[in-house]
């Protein structure tokens, strides 16, 4: 199993990354591997910076300290052009979607298309139809982003991040505000494309069940670091506190449900500073 | 105290310094984004230049109208009311047109650029082109710039022979100056030189409007609130560089 991996086994490594926003620190001395070929699921508490370390292993932003590797080259030192070929391996879905508005769906997910490769227009159609097939999105091709809800806009975002084949795709949240019937489709998807065509797949959710089922291997960060990792079922049968608190969604526990503040009933009676 | 002090400077020069680089990245690719996205160039000069057209044209207008009142009321004392023409036409081409253009676009166009570009930011589009391996810089950012430099002296251009024609209107039509005294006396008065100096000043106020506009909305903080503000600087600052710009230039000219 996961003990038992050679280096090379790893497409991606995170090693003893410092990274803060501000005074505020993120993460402190962050470590973690990204299996070649498998879908893992990063899992914690809204705001623990499950968006940032996606950031970070893209080179959108840049650590304070430590290094961070993918497919063997430390991303620090590639250049701006080097970087943008590194890019066109990644595929990302965006937490909203990020669509482009002044184009429609299907030129959005043309973009990638007409930005990078000499396809000819009919080509382009079929690749772009085809993509847009396969999310349920085949009839909104020539609405505009604005025209579609939430969900429908993740769709498509999701078309546009598989439309250049590349070999690794990220998943930031992909299943917040889908109804359950397109949460299973995009699951599946999730999981068909990632052994169908042999990509690497990385998937932030809080949807604790959804992931369990798609994923080979699973991360929860609370606290600026990995509080836990392994299996989906080695980690449903984890007792410690915290995964219990996340795995079964407890209120009560080791993760705190709040920001950072100074004493509630203190600070209702007027009694703490700063208000 | 002296920390604060110390930290709001250190603050500053890092501002500066950021401000700097990207216009030096956004000059050096400029001309070859020209040639390589020509179409999306054209959109942006018709965007800007669409957005504000209209507001120029009726600002030229009463400008000029106003130009020629004015000139008028004082020069009819002297019973040199046929120089109406040569106040409001200079006034017009080198001063007035380029400074109020600049105003108005920065109002207008720069407005639209920077929330367009913040917004554009706060909704990650910007991150998914770098994912995408397209740079926000060329495809967003420059495209926009260059249409701001374009149009600039294009309007200018406009609100000036829009100006001149409200000044004829005025001076010609309502107060009676002999129309061929009015454009004779332009004519003979206005110089090569003083047709370019408005030119130049178009270029500079367009490039500085443009940029400003660009770097505020490339900058914004990524909230709504974030993008307002940047807005609001947008005209503030652009209307502050303009002036005194305007002046160094009129300085530099007029002491040469
Ligand atoms: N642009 C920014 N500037 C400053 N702080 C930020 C910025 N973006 C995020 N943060 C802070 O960084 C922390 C981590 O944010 P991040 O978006 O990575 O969280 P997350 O784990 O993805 O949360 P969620 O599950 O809610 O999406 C948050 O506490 C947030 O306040
Ligand atoms: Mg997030």
């Amino acid at each position: 199993m996961t003990w038992s991996r050679k280096l090379s086994d790893y497409l991606i490594e995170v090693h003893d990354v410092d990274f803060a926003r501000g005074d505020r620190s993120i993460f402190k001395n962050l470590s973690l591997t990204i299996g070649r070929g498998d879908v893992t699921a990063v899992m914690g508490p809204s705001g623990t910076g499950k968006t940032t370390l996606l950031q970070l292993i893209t080179r959108q932003l840049v650590p304070d300290k430590g290094r961070i590797i993918v497919d063997g080259v430390d991303i620090a030192s590639l250049s701006q052009s080097e970087l943008y070929k590194l890019r066109q391996r990644f595929g990302m879905l965006f937490q909203n979607g990020a669509l482009l508005t002044d184009m429609s769906v299907f030129e959005n997910v043309a973009f990638p298309l007409r930005e990078h490769t000499e396809l000819s227009e009919r080509l382009i159609r079929h690749v772009v139809l085809t993509k847009l097939h396969a999310v349920g999105l085949r009839g909104a091709a020539y609405l505009m982003p604005g025209q579609l809800s939430g969900g429908m806009s993740r769709r498509v975002a999701l078309a546009r991040a598989m439309v250049m084949d590349p070999d690794i795709l990220i998943y930031d949240e992909p299943f917040v505000g889908l109804d359950p019937i397109s949460m299973g489709v995009i699951a599946k998807l999730i999981r068909q494309m990632n052994d169908a065509l042999d990509l690497t797949s990385i998937v932030v959710s809080h949807d604790v069940r959804e992931i369990s089922e798609v994923s080979d291997f699973c991360y929860v960060i609370a606290d600026g670091a990995v509080a836990a990792s392994g299996s989906p079922d080695e980690l449903n049968a984890d007792t410690s506190a915290l995964v219990e608190q996340f795995m079964h969604g407890l209120a009560d526990g080791p993760v705190a449900f709040h920001y950072d503040a100074p004493d509630y009933e203190e600070q209702l009676l007027g009694k703490a500073r700063g208000n | 105290m002296l920390r604060e002090i110390l930290d709001t400077f250190l603050k500053f020069l890092r501002t500066f310094g950021a401000m700097v680089l990207f216009f030096v990245r956004v000059f050096l690719h400029s001309p070859a984004v020209f040639f390589s996205r020509f179409p999306l160039v054209i959109k942006q000069v018709y965007n800007a230049g669409a957005l504000s057209i209209v507001i120029i044209m009726v600002s030229g207008l009463f400008v000029g109208g106003v130009l020629a009142l004015q000139a008028f009321a004082n020069l009819e004392r002297f019973n040199a009311e046929d120089t109406t023409g040569i106040f409001a036409g200079f006034a017009l081409i080198k001063e007035i047109g380029p400074v109020i253009t600049a105003l108005l676009f920065a109002g207008r166009a720069g407005t639209a650029l920077a929330s367009e570009i913040g917004l554009m930011k706060a909704t990650d589009q910007l991150s998914a082109m770098e994912m995408m391996a397209v740079d926000p810089v060329r495809y967003v950012v420059i495209p926009r710039f260059l249409g701001g430099v374009i149009s600039m002296p294009l309007l200018t251009a406009v609100f000036t022979t829009i100006g001149l024609a409200g000044a004829h209107v005025v001076a010609v039509e309502w107060l009676g100056v002999d129309v061929g005294a009015y454009w004779q006396q332009l004519q003979q008065a206005l110089d090569m030189e003083d047709v370019l100096e408005g030119i130049y000043k178009s270029i500079v106020f367009g490039i500085i409007a443009s940029l400003l506009a660009v770097w505020e909305g490339y900058n914004a903080i990524p909230t709504a609130a974030g993008v307002g503000r940047a807005t609001t600087r947008t005209v503030v600052i652009t209307a502050i560089a303009v002036l005194i710009f305007d002046f160094m230039i009129t300085a530099a000219v007029s002491l040469r």
